[in-house]
Order: C-alpha cells, then structure tokens, then sequence
C-alpha cells in the first residue's frame, strides 16, 4: 500500500498490483477467521473484527488519498482509467438495499420483482449512448454546472441543485439507516450510536480526499460486496445441484419451485414465482421499468462518477465495465431467491412446528422470520400463537402464517446453508460496504453541489483554491451529520421515500440533459418551464398518492403506482420543454456552438476550471 | 472548428444512437410483452420468459453496451474529431 502515499503516477500505474494484493489480503483475513472460529473464538468477536477491519482499511484508503487540489478533491484529477470507475460506479451504485433486499423481493415478487433488475441495469445503456460522454467532454464538477452553462446561469443552476437534493438526501438517510442496522448486529452496539460510527467511517473515506478518496474507497468496496453477494449462493447451488454455478443452475430450483406450489397443500394459494402480473398489472411492471431506467440516467451521484474518466473515450467504456459489473451481482439475485424459496418451500412450510430448522430461530429472535403473527423465537413461542392463530389450531407451518423480511434472505443464505458463521460475517461485511459506498457517493454529490455550484459559483466566485477546499470539507461533514440526525430520528415510513429519488430524478434531470446535448433548439426559457413542470407533476402526483403521513392518500391515476410517477412527469416535462422552446427565439449562436463542442470528442474540456 | 463534416458526424453519430435505442427497447420492453408465450419453451429448467426477464435481457444489455462502446471511436476518426 505504500505507493500510494507516492501520489498520483506511481499509484496509477501500480492499480492491478494494489487491488491485487488487496483482495489476496482480504481472502486471507476471511479465512483467518475461519480459522479463529473453528478454535472457538466466538462469533461476536468474530463480527465485531470483519466491520472493524474493513472499516479501518477503507477509512486508510480515504487518509493516503488525500488532497489538496481542487481537480482532485472533484473529479479525481480526471484520472480514473475506465474499469476502475466501472468498478467504483457499480459499488456506487448498488446501495444497501440492492445487495440485501434485491433478492428478497424477488423471493417475495416472483417474476414481477424482475422489473426491478431490468430497471436497474437497462438505465446504463441510456446513460452510454445519451449522456454520459458528452458530459465528460463538457467538463462539468457537478450535473448543476452544466444545467447552467448550456441554460443560462445561475436559476438553472439552483434548479439543477433541488433536483439533485431532493433525488439524494432521502437516498442517504436509507444508506445512513443501513450501516447502523449492520453495525448494531456485527458490533452489538445500539442503533444510535452505530448511525454515527457508520456516519465516521463514511467521512474518513471521503472527507480528505473527496472524489479521488471515495474512488479508490468504492473500488476496494466493491471487491467486498461482490466476494460477500457470491459466495453463499455458489456454496448452496453445489449443495443443492452439485455444480456451483448458481446462475446456471437455478433452473432446478424454479422447477422445484413450480412442482411444490402445485403439489404440496400447505402452499395451496402460493402466488406462482413464475407467473407474470400477480402483484403489478402489466401496465404498471413497463411503467416501474421505464421510471427506473430512466432515473438511472439521470442519478447525479452516478453521473458524476463519469466526469473523472480521463477521455470522453474512456467514459464510454466506463460505463460498460460499470454495468458488467453491476451485472454480477443483478443476475445473481433471481438465483439467490430461487434456491432461498426451494429451502423455505421444501423444509419449512407444511413441517411440522417440531421439526423446523434451526436458522428460522436464529432470524426468529429478532421477528425477522415470524410464523403464526409471532416472533420465531422458539418453538413454545410458535406453538402457542399456532394453536390459536387458525380455526382448530395447527402443528404444521402454512404459508400464510409464514413470513420472512426482505432483507434477511441474503444475509441467512449462510445458516440456511448451513455454513459457519464466518460466511454470516462476510456477508454483513459486504452488506455494509455496499450501503459505505452509495453513501459516499450520494454525500459527495450533495456536498459539491452546495460548495461547487451555490458558495464558490453563486455566492464567492473569487475564493481562493485552499477556502474552496475547506468549504466543501465543513459542508460535507454539515450534509453527513444532517443525514444522520435524519436516520435517529425520521420514522421507518422515510424508506418508502427512496423509491421517490428515481422518478424525481429521472423527470427533472433527464430532458434538460438529454435535449441539451441533442438538441440544439432547446433554450433556457423551454428548460427552465419543462424541469419545474417536469419535477412538479411528479412531485405532486407522489405527495398526492403516497399514504399519509407522507402523503395525502388518494387513488392512483390510471393505476399507476406512486413509484413509477414520473410516467406522468417525464412527458410533461418533455412537452412543456419542447413546446416552450418553439414559441421563445433559438439560442444564440455561442451556445449553438457550444453544444457542437460538446458533440466532439476532440479538444479540450469546453469549460475549463482554473484549479 | 466548425465545418460541412460536422452535419455528417453527428448524423452518423445519430444513426448509432437511434441502432441503440431500438435494441435497448427490444430487451426493455417488446420482448417482454411475450412472457407467457416464450414460458412455453423450457430450455435447461428454464421457461423462456422468466429467463429473458431475469437474465436474458442483462446479457444483452451488457452485450450492446460494449459493441457501443466501440463503435463511436470509428466514427470519431473518420470525420477527424476523436480525441487524440
């Protein structure tokens, strides 16, 4: 690790070797405590030492990349070669909730659940082929930085920048939320207090070195994450089908699946895994699709990962490796919910109460598998609540009176497969570098913009280098210690928001950036009118449907689904842009240029920053 | 800078984006619309459908994304305007 304190070039040029030795050293530690718990260390010190080691190596990670410079602390010197940042993005992108709960609602959807890794994955092609190398040659710090030079200053700007609030503050508090519920198990810490060391491991990363940190942190978090998401399930798919390839082989699993709900009475009115429509209308599965493609693109956390490829070439291919290796893990996830539901089908539901295995206790304790209404505690527990819970009573699981959280069905995959604890650990270790690492992006995108875009471009344009730095270092730490607060305070319900970020983000960012590359007529009157129009109708029709207290509770237009309401807004503000643009005089020749510019790869960064 | 090349540049650079567009539709979408018929078709344990829709479609995406990803540098060159 040495090289790095080396700066820039030997660190660069020495990347395979760094990660290589990295992830040898990071196998080598799990097997350590494999070793360590097979002697009888026990398995709290065991999760106490995997989210503390890890911990200490991003937060080191963040201390040796370090800056001072102002290219650096924004855009990583512009020096991040495309599979890295395909690396950095993929862990960026995929949050807590996708490497914990991704497979838990395809257990609990069936085949609906799959609109959610379409969505998720489809979104990068818009993002290659539409927005993401024309930003990078543009030369942007920030997603607002562009709004205002392609639209006419500073109002643009500070629309850009609600946008990007609102699409990334709720999104945090969700990471925030994350790493304290993963801490408070693995540490034995309250919930609290975790909330703040995850929140002081998150500014280690990135408070010194800002982008260039939270690059090289990402990296190294994604080796973890997708070590953690594969192991379990490569193990249960060679238990169960002998050959451990489970993408291959889930294939048993659904026929397993499908043969169960069919045959075995205690699953009588199982909704079939594998028929289409039974939770979304099919109107509704396109729409969640389209909205969360979309919303991809239009992420500013995640298009700014972009702006540090060092060519616009280079962030074309970026955005491939991003999505190979977020690929990894989403093609996974149907394999993870089949072989979990085969388990839970075959062995838990229609058993008698006396015979269950023993890790529907182990997540029982904490009502993460509960069975007739209660807690799986223990069996007395279960016995009583079953002897009361159906008419006569019941000494056999049914389905109805089984649940298990969403979020539970990655992280028991270990027991349920009967695997030492240690894997329990890595599983809670990868869990928590992937909600680490959304974090840090989602912080990084929120503190730039308010040091970026609204102190140094609106309020004090001539600061000197070293003032800007500190200022974004103090609003960053400002940003984190509000997003903590937030996930102590704000009541559980604040998750339902985060399905909100995507359709506010997708209505309000993506037709002002992806007309203002591709069309040159489009001028700031017709933007301005389409972002608020755009942003406004989904915002309206969100708080307009969404259950109190967030919302005011009415019936959903046409059936579609809160989640999926900037099908509403996306047109609108299409057509307010487009329209609005036609009837106000074209831009002026400077700008027509610029978008020309923009268009070529060759040359320089069209605005360049002095630094 | 400006030139008659640009207008052809950018129509050739167009011309990728709407190839692209069409295919990222295909696999978002229009293939989807016949789950039921391709659940008929079970290939290795897999009804077609499901397959395309939990993984099929990845593949494909990753697929063209990297054929893209390709692609604009050729156009870049021969219009004179890649980067180095």
């Amino acid at each position: 690790m040495s090289a790095e304190t080396g700066g820039g070039r030997d660190f660069l040029s020495n990347l395979g070797k760094i990660y290589g030795i990295y992830t040898g050293g990071f196998a080598a530690f799990v097997i350590l405590l494999g070793i360590l718990e097979q002697v009888g260390v026990p398995e709290r010190i065991i999760g106490f030492l995997f989210v503390a080691l890890t911990l200490a190596i991003y937060a080191g990670i963040g201390i040796l990349t370090r800056t001072m410079q102002v290219s650096e602390y924004y855009v990583a010197g512009r020096s991040v070669p495309a599979f890295y940042n395909g690396m950095a993005t993929a862990a960026d992108w995929m949050s807590g909730a996708s490497f914990l709960a991704m497979a838990g609602t395809l257990y609990a959807l069936g085949y609906d659940g799959l609109a959610f890794v379409l969505g998720w994955t489809g979104g990068y092609i818009l993002v290659a082929v539409l927005i993401a190398p024309y930003l990078r040659k543009f030369g942007a710090y920030t997603v607002p930085d562009f709004l205002a030079a392609r639209y006419g200053g500073n109002f643009a700007r500070l629309l850009g920048i609600v946008v990007l609030m609102a699409a990334s503050f709720v999104y945090v508090v969700a990471q925030i939320r994350g790493t304290g519920l993963i801490a408070e198990r693995f540490l034995g810490i309250p919930y609290d207090v975790g909330v703040f060391v995850g929140i002081a491991g998150i500014l280690l990363c990135s408070m010194l070195g800002g982008m260039r940190a939270v690059t090289w942190t990402q990296v190294a978090q994604y080796i973890v994450l997708i070590i953690a998401y594969l192991i379990p399930v490569i193990i249960m798919s060679a238990q169960r089908t002998g050959v451990p390839i489970p993408q291959v082989m889930y294939g048993e699993a659904l026929q397993a699946i499908t043969q169960l709900e069919q045959t075995k009475p205690a699953l009588e009115g199982a909704k079939p895994h594998l028929t289409p429509y039974s939770t979304y209308a099919q109107f509704d599965f396109f729409a969640l699709i389209f909205c969360l493609m979309v919303g991809t693109a239009s992420l500013p956390h995640v298009l700014m990962r972009y702006f540090t490829t060092p060519s616009v070439r280079e962030a074309r291919q970026s955005v491939g490796w991003s999505l190979l290796f977020i690929f990894l893990l989403y093609f996974t996830a149907p394999a993870y919910a089949a072989f979990v539901k085969w388990e839970i089908y075959e062995n838990v539901i229609g058993q008698p109460l006396t015979s269950l295995p023993d890790w529907v206790y182990v997540w029982g304790e904490n009502a993460r598998v509960n069975i007739c209404g209660v807690a799986a505690a223990s069996l007395e527990a279960i016995q009583t609540a079953c002897s009361t819970a159906v008419e006569g009573g019941t000494d056999i699981v049914l389905r109805d009176q089984f649940s298990i959280t969403r979020d539970v069905v990655v992280i028991a995959t270990p027991e349920i497969a009967g695997l030492p604890f240690v894997i329990t650990g890595l599983v809670g270790a990868g869990g928590l570098a992937a909600a680490l690492s959304t974090a840090d992006g989602l912080l990084l995108a929120m503190a730039n913009a308010l040091s970026h875009d609204i102190y140094y471009k609106m309020l004090d344009p001539n600061a000197p280098t070293k003032r800007r730095l500190v200022v974004a270092r103090i609003i960053l730490f400002g940003v984190a210690i509000a997003g903590a607060l937030t996930a102590t305070i704000a009541p559980p319900d604040i998750l339902k928001l985060v399905a909100w970020a995507f359709s506010l983000a997708a209505a309000g960012n993506f037709p002002a950036l992806m007309l203002g590359i591709w069309w040159k007529r489009c001028n700031t009157p017709g933007a301005i009118a389409g972002i608020m129009a755009g942003f406004g109708a989904t915002l309206a029709y969100l708080i307009w449907t969404a259950a109190p207290p967030l919302g005011l509770g009415n019936p959903e237009i046409m059936s579609v689904a809160n989640i999926s309401a900037a099908v509403f807004g996306l047109p609108i503000g299409f057509v307010v842009m487009i329209v609005v643009s036609l009837i106000t005089p074209a831009p002026s020749k400077e700008m027509q240029d610029m978008v020309d510019e923009v268009r070529r790869p060759r040359g320089g960064v069209v605005q360049a920053e002095k630094t | 800078m400006s030139n008659g090349n640009d207008e052809a540049y950018w129509s050739k650079t167009k011309g990728l984006m709407y190839v692209c567009i069409a295919v990222w539709v295909f696999f978002g979408y229009i293939i989807h619309l016949f789950v039921d018929a391709m659940n008929q078709i079970v290939i290795f344990n897999f009804p077609l459908g499901f397959w395309m829709g939990a993984q099929g479609s990845l593949i494909a995406f990753v697929v063209l994304i990297f054929w893209f990803s390709s692609r604009p540098d050729a156009i870049d060159r021969e219009f004179g305007v890649a980067e180095d």
